[in-house]
């Protein structure tokens, strides 16, 4: 165990993931000084800077309107959970320094320096308050999109040493050991034999040859593991030529979510070596949403050209499945809404698929009044919910959520995101809510007709 | 040179210039930028379909969204649709633009351009008043946007000083009947038309590239915008 881990355990039983209360209000890593981290964050903020990037840091006309879309501003009325707001200090060091008018702006001092201290200040707002969810994009008249400049504030935000603890703490440990919560490959292994004994299904793990390679979150597989068995169920049931590898299985993304660059692209490398390595050309993502954003845009610009294989999350792996005649299900004959995984409906385009698997099911959707492309995040996003001084601010974002679903009246409440399950289960517990979220892929696992 | 001379020359061709440049210097900033290859799988290769749909389809506020933007959009609305009638409808400008360029349409009545004039005069006044009492647009706001707003107000006020005694119609004279007033009204534009590419009034033209690129992108991913 590193010292890290000693410092910051993980708390395994609790209602999240998520590691000891750490006492720090402004989180530090590495002893950088106050100087070197202002140039580092602004260096890592525009290292990655595109022509749409700059595109969006100069649109911005002040209309407030973003407010009015993000869940931390609406329930807290606090502006400075103004989504542009956010990215403040970034915005002023861009002007003065890498911006069309950048010499103008330093040669009269219209923008003064970005210090340490707002930086320190601006951690919360780039990280406890921001699920990247891009809700606000969708308001905005200018289209700007803030939650991908939020991520590249993140880069920045990464290399000065000024990102929470917690959110830091999971990313190194994904970087050390191959999975944020510990599901190191050994321990893949021994709950894949348990399993397979337990339910009587067939969990193939390293066949040299497949067409589809399979890959979990480790949240799934720590925490919600008759996810796998239901992933499991329904290939055995389409009757793929499928398996999971050792060397490339976990699918979250926490160097991405902290905005280490770098570890972000190791993990999904590992990810596409495996799927070559087993020829497969299908690489089917598990029930998570960053997991999406991470391999199915981002994926191939990591590997640096087009991939080799398709890449699916499971519920379009699902859809195509059921579209094909390949799976079968019997119907559920009850109400239910859906909660969108931001990543994959409104920043992935995968909306429809959810919608297509259950009117499969034969399930009364009931749409929540702002859904598909327009839902409300759950709070737990972009790395949020390992955050524990955002605990009080998630609660409140999550309230609309409850309300929501608590207006459309259905039985069944269901997503496909491990990570949005893992906040609803902390809400739910929090609140005394007598609702329980439902994985989309174990419904359609416990329905297969046989 | 009289100030009517001067503002309807050297410094007319000066801001001008000066616009052109800007213009061009700002765009430069975005466009000497790569843009980013983008490796992964189009779920749709239509981006400029999607660039124009959410161009147009930006100018549409949503559903979602019409309870808590109503007011703010309706109030953007009016001002900018006043001044177009204003800028393009109003006779004297009209005739401004022919001796420019050359290019001519019929003017819309003198009536209907000071409507143009009273519902932008108070919805600008509105626009402010939003500014400086909302929370969020206070903290928001910067030099830029209180300045960028005086230098659209300017021209508005000026212009209503120059709108009496009323411009004889049918003819553009050489001179007209108020000469100051019109000087100070054109040296006003000319100031907006100076400041325009630097502070937030460039959204006259980045609101193209940055709907556009989010959403071709959106249309790549075959999301909505
Ligand atoms: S991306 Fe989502 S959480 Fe972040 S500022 Fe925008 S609406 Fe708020
Ligand atoms: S909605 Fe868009 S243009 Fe308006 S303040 Fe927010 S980011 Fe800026």
């Amino acid at each position: 165990m590193s010292d890290l881990d000693q410092q910051h355990p993980l708390e395994l039983d609790a209602p999240r993931f998520r590691v000891r209360k750490p006492q720090l209000r402004v989180d530090k890593q590495g002893a950088l000084d106050d100087a070197a981290r202002v140039t580092a964050a602004l260096g890592g903020f525009v290292r990655d800077f595109s022509r749409a990037t700059a595109a969006h840091m100069e649109a911005c006309v002040h209309c407030g309107q973003c407010a009015q879309a993000c869940h931390f501003y609406v329930t807290t009325r606090d502006p400075k959970y103004t989504p542009i707001w956010k990215l403040e200090p970034f915005k002023q060091a861009y002007s003065r320094q890498a911006g069309p008018f950048a010499w103008l702006f330093r040669t009269l001092n219209l923008k003064p320096e970005v210090t340490i201290e707002e930086l320190e200040e601006w951690q919360e707002l780039i990280y406890d308050s921001c699920t990247m969810c891009g809700r606000c994009t969708m308001i905005c008249p200018m289209g700007i999109d803030i939650a991908g400049l939020v991520g590249l504030a993140r880069h920045g935000m990464f290399q000065a040493g000024l990102v929470p603890h917690e959110l830091w703490a999971v990313a190194e440990r994904a970087k050390r050991e191959g999975s944020p919560l510990g599901a190191t490959a050994k321990v893949l292994k021994e709950r894949i034999e348990w399993l397979a004994d337990d339910h009587d299904v067939e969990i193939p793990l390293d066949r040299p040859h497949a067409d589809v390679i399979v890959t979990l979150s480790s949240i799934e597989i720590m925490k919600y593991p008759q996810s796998i068995v239901a992933m499991a169920k329904v290939l055995n049931h389409a009757k793929a030529s499928w398996t999971l590898r050792s060397e490339g299985y976990e699918a979250t993304n926490f160097g991405m979510l902290s905005g280490n660059a770098e570890w972000q692209r190791e993990s999904s490398m590992k990810m596409i070596q495996a799927a070559i390595a087993c020829g497969a050309k299908t690489l089917v993502l598990p029930e998570c949403g960053h997991a999406y954003g991470a391999l199915r845009w981002q994926g191939a610009n990591m590997y640096g050209k087009p991939l080799p294989f398709r890449v699916l999350h499971i519920s379009e792996f699902l859809a195509e499945n059921i579209r094909n005649g390949s799976i079968r299900l019997k119907q559920l004959g009850t109400s239910l809404t859906f909660h969108d995984p931001c990543q994959i409906s409104r920043r992935g385009g995968a909306t429809q698929a959810p919608r297509e698997i259950i009117a499969a099911l034969g399930a009364e959707l009931r749409e929540m009044p702002s859904t598909g492309d327009l839902n409300w995040c759950c709070g737990g996003g972009g790395g949020v919910v390992t955050i524990h001084r955002a605990d009080d601010l998630r609660y409140r974002a999550f309230e609309i959520k409850m309300r929501q679903v608590e207006d459309t009246g259905a039985e069944t409440l269901a997503t496909s995101c491990a990570n949005c399950r893992q906040t609803f289960d902390d809400g739910q517990a929090h609140f005394h809510w007598d609702k329980k979220m439902a994985s989309l892929l174990e419904l359609v696992a416990d329905n297969l007709a046989v | 040179m009289d100030l009517l001379s001067f503002a309807r020359g050297p410094a007319l061709w000066a801001s001008l210039a000066i616009l052109l440049a800007g213009t061009v210097w700002r765009l430069w900033g975005i466009f000497r930028l790569a843009a980013k290859e983008d490796f992964s799988e189009p779920r749709s290769t239509r981006l400029i379909a999607g660039a124009w749909r959410a161009i147009v389809g930006g100018m549409i506020p949503k559903d979602e969204f019409r309870n808590s933007t109503t007011l703010a959009t309706s109030n953007a609305y009016l001002y900018h649709v006043g001044l177009a009638v204003i800028v393009f409808g109003y006779l004297p400008h009209v005739y401004f633009i022919e001796r420019l360029t050359g290019l001519s349409w019929p003017p819309l009545p003198a009536a209907v351009a000071y409507m143009a004039v009273a519902v932008t005069f108070v919805s600008l006044l509105i626009a402010l008043m939003y500014r400086l009492t909302d929370p969020v647009l206070r903290l928001i706001s910067s030099f830029d946007d209180y300045f960028s707003w005086f230098i659209v107000f300017l021209p508005l006020a000026t212009g209503m000083a120059a709108i009496n005694p009323p411009f004889p119609s049918g003819a553009a004279p050489q001179t007209p009947l108020a000469p100051v007033p019109v000087a100070l009204h054109l040296l006003s534009v000319e100031l907006l038309l100076i400041w325009l590419p630097f502070g937030k009034l460039a959204h006259s033209f980045l609101v193209f590239i940055s709907r556009g690129m989010t959403g071709a992108e959106c249309a790549r991913k075959g999301a909505r915008t």
